[in-house]
């Protein structure tokens, strides 16, 4: 305190209890203003979420009428409630008489800069993928990005078998079922979209070639656009 | 009266165009590098820095009295993290698309150095008016940097214009203007255009001061 030069026009020292009050008060405001933006805008961006999974899963499988969520529990695959959270789920894809079309497949993986998550339409009986839609990623703007915004990368995917496993050829060079056409620029992108459906492959084909029953059908959930 | 409005006025005009906080001051260049892709992205994080300059503006000139100088960055630094977090929460309820597109940059407005850089230099010393009216010319002049930045690279980079094409089908898009050297590539030019603009005037003032000397 006695360093500062006599009669200099600093205003006096505040404490440091002042100084720690500041930010405190500070600190709680905003804490204050967050925690209540982030409830008012959270209903929102959950429900967005869900119903962008339940369009994805509409689209990946064509010509189904409801949906249900499946989790895989002691070797068989049961159904869970909308609510219910759990580890390695998967929906299923029912027709109009709730017979079973087909799987909706979550995978994920790393792409060319950050993970891909992506869903894809598996028929079990035919075995093949007949959709596929990319949930999240941040691939390059312009390159990467059309994964989902190439109609003609997207379209090899309405119709690929899963036998041998799926391989990327250089784009125009698909000659059999189970290759795709890579996008040209985004080669990398291309392959991991590929890669992330092999590993979903590998992980669910094992489990849902059993011969299991198939899981009852108590409350389908309605299609998307009701009450939207 | 009319003198008052004429500061205003050049308050605002030294951030859109003078002072430009891109093309003059080089600052702010994270964002400006990494969402100008396109042309939509750097209009949505050109709206997103805006709020959050003049929101943070308004806010620091207004406490100015109230925030001790020792405290005064930390202070300024709570006040931008919390405008930037409601605008995050704010885009994703209501235009996830664009959320989806910027993403991992939006927390990044916190460390953009022109808003806080405006804070020090501007808010915390001037009438909360005169702050306003700065953070609306330094937030337009963002937004115009962004946005020229982000139509030159998508138009050369895509074939396109706000996600309209341009020229059909047998363009040859230069990928590498939408890959982060195309972003170097194109404010390197824009700064080079700015450089000769200022060379150009300082050599008329030294021309004009030439002549007045030999007329004296």
């Amino acid at each position: 305190m006695n360093n500062q030069a006599p009669g200099s026009a600093e205003a006096v020292e505040p404490t440091s209890a002042r100084l720690v009050a500041t930010l405190s008060v500070a600190g709680l405001l905003s804490g204050l203003i967050i925690v209540s933006v982030y409830e008012a805008t959270l209903p929102t961006i959950t429900a967005y979420k869900a119903k962008v999974l339940r369009e994805a899963v509409f689209k990946v499988l064509p010509g189904i009428d409801n949906l249900k969520r499946l989790a895989y529990r002691e070797n068989r695959l049961v159904a869970l409630s909308q609510e219910q959270k759990g580890q390695e789920v998967l929906f299923g894809g029912y027709d109009a008489e709730g017979e079973l079309v087909g799987y909706a497949i979550p995978s994920a993986g790393p792409g060319f800069q950050d993970t891909i998550r992506l869903l894809y339409g598996y028929l079990p009986d035919q075995r093949k993928v007949v959709g596929m839609e990319i949930l999240e990623s941040r691939e390059t703007p312009g390159l990467g990005d059309k994964i989902y915004k190439d109609a003609a990368f997207v379209s090899n995917f309405a119709n690929l078998a899963v036998e041998p496993e799926i391989v990327t050829v250089k784009k125009g060079r698909k000659s059999a079922p189970n290759e795709v056409d890579a996008i040209t620029g985004a080669t990398i992108s291309s392959k991991a979209v590929v890669r992330i459906i092999n590993r979903g492959n590998e992980r669910w084909l094992p489990r849902l070639d059993e011969p299991g029953p198939e899981p009852p059908l108590p409350n389908p959930l309605p299609p998307p656009g009701r009450g939207n | 009266m009319p003198k008052k409005r004429d500061d205003a006025y050049q308050e605002y005009i030294k951030g859109l165009w003078r002072d430009n906080p891109v093309f003059v001051q080089v600052l702010g260049m994270c964002p400006m590098l990494a969402v100008t892709n396109s042309a939509v992205n750097a209009l949505a994080m050109g709206g997103a820095t805006f709020f959050v300059l003049v929101a943070s503006s308004f806010l620091v000139s207004s406490l100015k009295n109230w925030i001790p100088k020792q405290v005064r960055i930390s202070t300024y630094i709570i006040i931008i993290a919390t405008f930037v977090t409601v605008t995050d929460f704010t885009l994703q309820a209501m235009a996830p698309v664009i959320h989806k597109e910027l993403g991992a940059f939006i927390p990044l407005i916190v460390a953009n150095c022109m808003i806080l850089g405006r804070q020090e230099a501007f808010a915390a010393k001037n009438t909360v008016r005169l702050a306003v009216i700065d953070a609306l010319g330094m937030a337009s002049g963002f937004f115009l940097a962004l946005f020229v930045l982000g139509s030159v690279r998508e138009v050369l980079g895509d074939g396109a214009f706000l996600g309209m094409s341009l020229f059909g089908p047998n363009f040859e898009p230069w990928i590498i203007m939408i890959l982060p050297p195309g972003g170097f590539l194109t404010l390197g030019l824009i700064l080079l255009f700015f450089n000769w603009l200022k060379e150009r005037k300082d050599r008329l003032v030294d021309r004009l001061d030439g002549m007045e000397a030999e007329g004296l």
